[in-house]
């Protein structure tokens, strides 16, 4: 389980992060949402220690993340794959070499078994044949898959996505919405989704958190979420700025 | 006048902070590469891919300057010297400054531009690109990975290099004298003889380990502290440069100081 209490992040004077709380219990599949630059993409940096909280707690498996060695740190981040906004994918790389790269810092996999699974995993997000291809030589949506290969590539027990259907054509955000499905269906990750894609995020999550001034300010089921009468909740989903004029 | 004067100790004050922090983040990434060399796995493949990026492939630039510098070394000499040195001298000349001096620095600076710049350029765009941040979150330790080969490729590279560039420098300039200059072959090998010591190659080769290590590891540490997409990314290579061939100077007289 991933669990972060009462998590205060500022960058200068700039508040991001207020008293942030959210649980994400073992199999579920969690979304976050909120405006851009709400901090979204904070919260994913600090379960993987990319970033560290001024403020409160954050724990995975009940492990404070911040009181870890490096030997524990390590052993956390084999076992949560992330997927980055815009992939991040290692351009001087192919993407089977990308894949290839957490599967090296598992000790005791041979060459051929981290060949073999790379291979797999690129088959998993449809890019079978691409293995070769170099980022820049594939599609947006495309990298964005390999992103997810890259992740799953560990056999992590976590999942976290950040803006995984960001700038991405209707089809292709449904397609990625189906795979973040199947991940969680094949290899059992718990997930944690940041996104501003509702559409994405009613079809994919067990529960949605909205983040709103730096803390999560509703948090239930999708339909909950749907209904909810909450102004600033309505004004997000609705895309409706004046409805948060009342709220602020 | 006094708020004028003010605001100058003011902007002095904050500039002699800002240069104190850089040095000291400076002086963090290098011990977290330092740390980094007992994971030889993560970077033990990696180096000599960065030998061949960071040395053999600045060879012919390295190899331009110096042979050119060599010429000019022998002609300038011979001007000087006509009619009150004997001219076999041009050979000591031209000899003992590609070695202690002309082949340090000019290969130094040309590599600062070339090796400084790509690294800051390099690294700044996987900064900004998340690429190091995906590194961190597939448990590599980025300064293992990324900054300790190549600033051992350049330790082990900038010598082999500043070395062969001293090399061709002294046979350009025997070229320039007996083909130009009423020399004879004879007359040149005894000029780069009269003053050669065997500590001239050994300072020569410390002095271009200094400048491989002050090179790679400034190209580094402005590539990682990247910030503003490809804006950010030009202003790190800049600022590599110009960093590297400061302290480059900075070494050269340190060492003459201190060696000589």
């Amino acid at each position: 389980m991933i669990r972060l209490r009462g998590v205060h992040k500022a960058f200068g004077s700039k508040v991001v992060l207020n008293g942030f709380d959210l649980e994400v219990p073992d199999g579920a599949t969690v979304a976050l949402i909120g405006a851009s630059g709400a901090g979204k993409s904070v919260v994913l940096k600090h379960i993987v220690r990319l970033l560290t909280a001024d403020r409160g707690s954050v724990t995975v498996d009940g492990q404070e993340v911040a009181e870890m060695d490096q030997e524990a740190l390590y052993l956390l981040r084999r076992n949560v794959g992330y997927v980055f906004q815009f992939a991040a994918l290692f351009d001087s790389m192919t993407l089977a070499e990308n894949v290839e790269m957490g599967l090296r810092r598992i000790p005791g996999m041979s060459r051929q078994e981290i060949r073999r699974r790379a291979f797999e995993c690129l088959e998993l997000v449809d890019l079978g044949g691409l293995g070769d291809r170099y980022p820049s030589e594939i599609s947006g949506g495309q990298q964005k898959r390999a992103g997810i290969a890259r992740a799953i590539a560990t056999r992590p027990r976590y999942l976290l996505y950040d803006e995984p259907t960001t700038g991405l054509d209707p089809v292709t955000t449904t397609v990625i919405a189906r795979l973040i499905r199947r991940m969680r269906e094949e290899i059992g990750a718990t997930g944690l989704l940041v996104t501003h894609d509702l559409k994405t995020a009613y079809g994919v999550a067990d529960s949605i958190a909205f983040l709103h001034e730096g803390y999560v300010r509703a948090h239930g089921a999708p339909g909950e979420i749907r209904t909810s009468r909450d102004p600033a909740v309505r004004a997000f989903i609705e895309g409706a700025p004046e409805l948060m004029e009342a709220v602020t | 006048m006094r708020g004028k004067t003010l605001n100058i100790v003011g902007a002095t004050g904050r500039a002699a902070i800002r240069f104190t922090a850089s040095v000291g983040a400076w002086g963090s990434l290098m011990q977290q590469a330092i740390r980094g060399l007992r994971t030889f796995g993560v970077w033990g493949r990696l180096v000599f891919d960065q030998m061949r990026r960071i040395g053999v492939d600045s060879v012919p630039i390295a190899l331009f300057i110096a042979a050119f510098t060599g010429v000019v070394l022998a002609l300038q000499a011979s001007y000087t010297f006509t009619g009150a040195i004997p001219l076999y001298f041009v050979g000591s000349l031209v000899g003992k400054t590609m070695i202690i001096e002309l082949g340090p620095v000019l290969t130094g600076l040309a590599l600062a531009g070339r090796v400084g710049a790509s690294i800051a350029a390099e690294v700044g765009t996987m900064r900004v690109t998340e690429q190091i941040d995906a590194l961190e979150t597939m448990a590599y330790d980025p300064a293992a990975y990324l900054v300790l080969p190549r600033v051992l490729a350049g330790a082990v590279m900038f010598p082999a290099v500043t070395l062969l560039a001293a090399a061709l420098g002294i046979v350009a300039g025997w070229l320039t004298a007996i083909q130009l200059l009423d020399m004879s072959t004879p007359e040149f090998v005894k000029g780069v003889e009269i003053f050669f010591v065997p500590f001239d190659v050994v300072f020569s080769a410390i002095k271009a380990f200094s400048f491989g290590l002050a090179v790679t590891s400034l190209g580094c540490f402005f590539g990682f502290h990247t910030r503003g997409g490809a804006a950010g990314v030009g202003r790190a290579a800049t600022s590599a440069v110009v960093a590297s061939s400061m302290v480059i100077l900075v070494l050269d007289a340190f060492w003459a100081a201190v060696l000589l």
